[in-house]
């Protein structure tokens, strides 16, 4: 290993290699976006370029109101997705951290179980 | 030819492999996926183009290419023509984070079988994983049709309310093995079943110390990857389409290869966490020549990866799909506190051992 770590002077050196692959996937998705409209016939006209919609002309614009329970899961998902981050660091050193660092992740774990059970009560997560 | 431009040839060649993995197991999967639906439903399938059928999705890309490229004059083009593009893109780059086998041995140096061996290749999967949200919420709103929109809107919500039960998982396996590098989580498999001796931590496959987590996980990536029983941003019975609708073509075919690359990575994450990667027990005490150890971990790791690929398929056809009620609640009510309560006992073990 010692040849690779004495090359190793800024942490990006290990993210390199994702740029010619990332070259090979964008050219295959390039390729294949374009090639349909250089091979293949378009023809347009007024009726066939409407959205679908069961075959009846569409009745006003999709880009519409929806239900405002997306929104809670969103905001919910926001919470909880940073408490999985913010636990990150704590699960990769518990080894070390032992009791004392687990009755902090405790604390921190019931508030957001306090979170999740008041969202719970207050029909946050039923859909009907 | 001196070492270090052969080393950087080898390094290369790894790159474009690792690509052509990826690209090639979109074909495999759609035939072995139709040949074994057909087989499920006593239907014969196709068998018409090449052997068996072999050629099925050759055919299928001519097809695609000879299609015509259909944009709905109310859809917001530029948005449109990104969607797909951005739904395709991640799960590719997740593949650039996998060890798909032990270091190999090149010009005397060590070559490892993953492009990017990050230090925090674990969060940077999952980050990577959840982008696909995007290209789908986008592809479904710009549509400019009601059937997209809601499939959109559906599959965004199941995505990000399912991500948390992984990410939630996943913190349990990482208490265990106390690293975030694929690599070293799966060196730290080694054994089948046992402790380590010199410090007494867990060395056994993940799967033996964390059934639960295990569990979660794969109910969860089912849902990550839109796969029944957890389709319902497709539910052709209720949405036409869901959020690809109005997409035609190619577009509409980068969907599916980003649905079945993102299966592929899901797959490998389970591998890697769980089953112990490259190891399989007995092969360690071969003492076989590097190269020939990581040629003989490769298959072991493409053989479990195939497992679990072929269980994707097996249960899509087994399972019926949930109503759109029941995949929240489950998701929120079942499988988020089970993580919970999973990690909280988890910290508990390894804190007081």
């Amino acid at each position: 290993m010692s040849p690779t770590l004495a090359v190793q002077t800024s942490p990006f050196v290990d993210y390199v290699g994702i740029a010619p692959y990332l070259l090979l996937v964008v050219g295959m998705i390039v390729v294949l976006m374009v090639l349909p409209l250089l091979l293949a016939k378009t023809t347009r006209h007024r009726v066939k370029d409407e959205a679908y919609e069961c075959g009846l002309p569409p009745q006003g614009t999709a880009k519409q109101r929806f239900s405002v329970h997306f929104y809670m899961v969103a905001v919910l998902f926001i919470l909880f997705d940073i408490e999985a981050v913010f636990l990150f660091p704590w699960a990769t050193s518990v080894q070390e951290l032992g009791p004392i660092g687990f009755s902090g992740a405790v604390v921190f774990v019931a508030v957001l179980g306090l979170g999740l059970a008041y969202a719970w009560r207050k029909r946050v997560l039923d859909w009907n | 030819m001196s070492p270090d431009i052969a080393y950087f040839a080898a390094t290369l060649a790894k790159i474009v492999a690792i690509f052509l993995l990826s690209v090639h197991v979109v074909p495999i999967m759609v035939i072995l996926e139709r040949r074994i639906s057909a087989w499920v439903q006593f239907r014969i399938g196709p068998n018409r183009v090449g052997p068996l059928g072999l050629f099925q999705p050759l055919a299928d890309l001519v097809k695609f290419l000879g299609k015509e490229d259909f944009v709905p004059a109310q859809a917001n083009k530029v948005l449109f023509w990104a969607a797909p593009a951005l739904t395709c893109l991640p799960p590719f780059l997740v593949m650039t984070l996998i060890p798909f086998a032990p270091p190999f041995e090149v010009m005397g140096r060590e070559l490892p079988a993953v492009i990017v061996d990050s230090s925090i290749g674990i969060i940077l999967a999952l980050a990577l994983s959840s982008l696909t949200v995007y290209g789908i919420a986008i592809g479904g709103w710009s549509s400019n049709s009601k059937y997209s929109l809601l499939g959109g809107l559906r599959s965004s919500a199941q995505m990000i309310s399912y991500e948390l039960a992984l990410g939630l998982s996943v913190l349990a396996v990482i208490c265990v093995s106390g690293t975030l590098n694929l690599s070293d989580m799966i060196t730290r498999q080694t054994a089948f079943f046992g402790f380590d001796d010199a410090t007494g931590n867990w060395a056994g496959w993940n799967i033996f110390s964390q059934p639960v987590a295990f569990l979660v996980f794969l109910v969860a990536s089912y849902a990550e990857t839109n796969r029944l029983p957890f389709d319902l941003p497709e539910a052709e019975s209720e949405l036409v389409g869901g959020y690809h609708t109005e997409y035609s073509a190619t577009k509409f075919s980068l969907f599916f290869m980003g649905e079945y690359i993102g299966m592929l990575g899901m797959a490998c994450l389970i591998v890697i966490l769980f089953l112990g990667g490259w190891h399989l027990p007995g092969v360690a005490a071969l003492d076989l020549s590097p190269n020939v150890f990581a040629l003989v971990g490769l298959l072991v790791f493409m053989a479990k990866v195939g497992f679990f690929l072929l269980l994707f398929i097996q249960v899509r056809w087994t399972l019926p799909r949930f109503r759109y009620d029941q995949l929240m609640q489950v998701g929120w009510k079942v499988l988020l506190p089970i993580a919970l309560a999973n990690i909280l006992v988890t910290g508990f073990v390894v804190a007081w051992s």
